[in-house]
């Protein structure tokens, strides 16, 4: 990618605190920055804040008027708030928990859903090379080639996820942002996914929570452990499995709690 | 233990068999007063049942009389009701659909703001006025303005009686759908609107579709309001301005002409038919393109 070498920081978080009631912090002063072009798998027991960060950085909190959210988010040296939020949805894509692909929309209208909502007309050839593309790169084309006009909703759990992490590289995305997308899926659909986010990493930045340590373990560089809505060590994966600086981030790898 | 378990499946299974009976004698129950009404409209009009039903307007009391006398079946046919009921309808359609919609999309959107209940629940109090009294204030709003009865005063009329039912279906449809649909449009950038427009109501497409469908189906044979908005009309009129006639309202002239009341049955034939075929369309609708 042309404009992320020389920034080495895509995305910086400064004091990101989140609440949905008042007084009460699902995220806590959140500080972390995030390089270009790697893996940073984000851990941590159920409730502790992850979901809650993750959709903090494409500003999804503001469809719900309740949730407060307060500090800076910096992406690509811009601060996020600053911007117009559909531009900011954008640069950092996001692939839900639960496979979402639009229910009236083909394979094929499914990939190019990003264009459509954002009034972007492309000609045909234009289109066709970016599904191609889009479904190569996440392994999806040789399965669905020839079936690109059926509805994305008769792909079975696994193929629907890659297609919206498709849809999602449709746009060209900086950042990509993942919530659990695996937790839905059998071992063999998780593995074809966790290949294609090591492949994918040489073009964009992945942001990944996960429950799996050892996906993890596998597929991230680095690693951030999160407990009751603070950030209690941010570091290297490799480092943080072999040598956890923090009691709780040891615990919970040993499988003491969570 | 073995032989308890089994005891129990089969009492269970009887259990079940016994309500699927029970379930199936009601519904058959509910079945036979639209069988006999069915059964009485085919006796009393097939006679009448004929291809001038389509093409000619009704005749006047004279013509049915001289018909009568020489015992030959009543000329006519209802063609200036049958134009008149699509005229109305079409307009009524274009008013009160677009309004329902996005009326429906606010409430499912805005669920808990003051204006929205407020909105929500005057919809509802909407469907519970009486359709003459609705009749009658589209009279003082539309026709006394006019100084004249038209077809547009009744499509008001039909109009304002299908709001509600548009607005609830429109609502009730949005609500079933998963939060992560209007996520996953907003997440790809797009604005609300394009995503209202392109994601939430396509996929809501078959509830709303239906919900117009049968609100479309229940104003079709309403008599008062139009008795009171479009007067009728012997002759075919397509203009909106002026007095027109519905199926519906030809049934009551018929009603009310002794020499005439032989097309009543006939004429009801034709208006239930449509109806049953309206909703049985938006049944298998409902069906076909329900999204799992
Ligand atoms: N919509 C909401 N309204 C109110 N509180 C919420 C809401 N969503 C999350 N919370 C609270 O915020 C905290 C963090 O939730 P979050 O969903 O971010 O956790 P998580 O780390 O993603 O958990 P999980 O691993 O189970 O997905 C939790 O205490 C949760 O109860
Ligand atoms: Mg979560």
């Amino acid at each position: 990618m042309e404009n992320s070498i020389n920034i080495d920081s895509i995305l910086e978080l400064k004091d990101v605190s989140v609440s949905y009631t008042p007084g009460k912090l699902a995220v806590n002063e959140v500080n972390a920055y995030f390089k270009p072009q790697t893996i940073t798998a984000i851990m941590g027991p159920s409730g502790c804040g992850k979901s809650t960060l993750l959709r903090a950085i494409n500003r999804m909190h503001e469809l719900y008027p309740d949730i407060v959210t307060t500090g800076e988010i910096l992406l690509k040296g811009q601060n996020i708030f600053k911007m117009n939020p559909m531009k900011v949805r954008r640069l950092a894509g996001m692939v839900f928990q639960r496979a979402n692909p639009f229910p009236t929309m083909s394979i094929y209208g499914n990939v190019l859903a990003g264009y459509k909502l954002n009034n972007i007309s492309l000609s045909k050839t234009e289109k066709d090379e970016i599904v191609e593309h889009s479904l190569r790169s996440v392994n999806l084309w040789e399965e669905v080639k020839d079936s690109l006009n059926k509805k994305g909703t008769f792909l079975s759990g696994g193929q629907q996820q890659r297609l919206c992490i498709a849809r999602a590289l449709a746009l060209k995305p900086e950042l990509l942002l993942m919530d659990e997308p695996t937790s839905a899926l059998d071992p063999i659909s998780t593995a074809r996914i966790e290949e294609m986010l090591v492949e994918l990493k040489d073009q964009y930045t992945i942001i990944i929570v996960t429950h799996n340590m050892s996906q993890a373990a596998r597929i991230s560089d680095n690693s951030m452990f999160m407990y009751l809505g603070e950030l209690v060590e941010f570091g290297t994966t490799k480092q943080m499995f072999t040598k956890p600086k923090d009691k709780r981030t040891e615990d919970y790898l040993t499988g003491a709690f969570g | 233990m073995k032989k308890s378990f089994t005891s129990t499946t089969r009492f269970r299974l009887a259990k079940s068999s016994f309500f699927f009976y029970l379930v199936c004698g009601f519904s058959l129950v509910t079945l036979i007063p639209l069988f006999l009404i069915l059964w009485e409209l085919i006796r009393k009009g097939y006679a009448q049942f004929n291809p001038s039903l389509f093409t000619e307007v009704a005749p006047t009391s004279m013509e049915a009389m001289l018909a009568h006398i020489s015992g030959a079946p009543i000329p006519g046919g209802i063609l200036n009701g049958i134009t008149g009921t699509i005229l109305i309808l079409s307009l009524a359609i274009l008013f009160a659909i677009p309004l329902g919609i996005t009326t429906g999309v606010y409430l499912a959107e805005k669920q808990d703001k003051p204006v929205a209940r407020l909105v929500r629940s005057l919809s509802d109090l909407l469907q519970g006025i009486p359709s003459i009294v609705i009749g009658v204030i589209v009279y003082i709003w539309v026709v006394k303005p006019m100084s004249s009865y038209s077809a547009l005063a009744g499509s008001v009329a039909l109009a304002i009686m299908m709001l509600p039912m548009v607005i609830r279906s429109t609502e009730e449809s949005l609500k079933m759908l998963p939060t992560s649909l209007k996520e996953a449009g907003l997440a790809l950038g797009g604005s609300y609107a394009t995503v209202v427009l392109r994601i939430l109501l396509p996929s809501a497409f078959s509830g709303l579709f239906t919900g117009s469908l049968l609100a479309i189906s229940r104003v079709m044979g309403e008599t008062a309001p139009l008795l009171v908005t479009v007067l009728g009309a012997t002759t075919v009129n397509w203009d909106i301005t002026r007095p027109v006639s519905a199926a519906s309202l030809l049934i009551w002239e018929f009603y009310n002409d002794p020499n005439l009341a032989g097309l009543i049955w006939s004429t009801s034939l034709l208006l239930l038919l449509i109806i049953l075929g309206i909703n049985l369309c938006a049944k298998s609708i409902a069906k076909r393109w329900k999204i799992q």
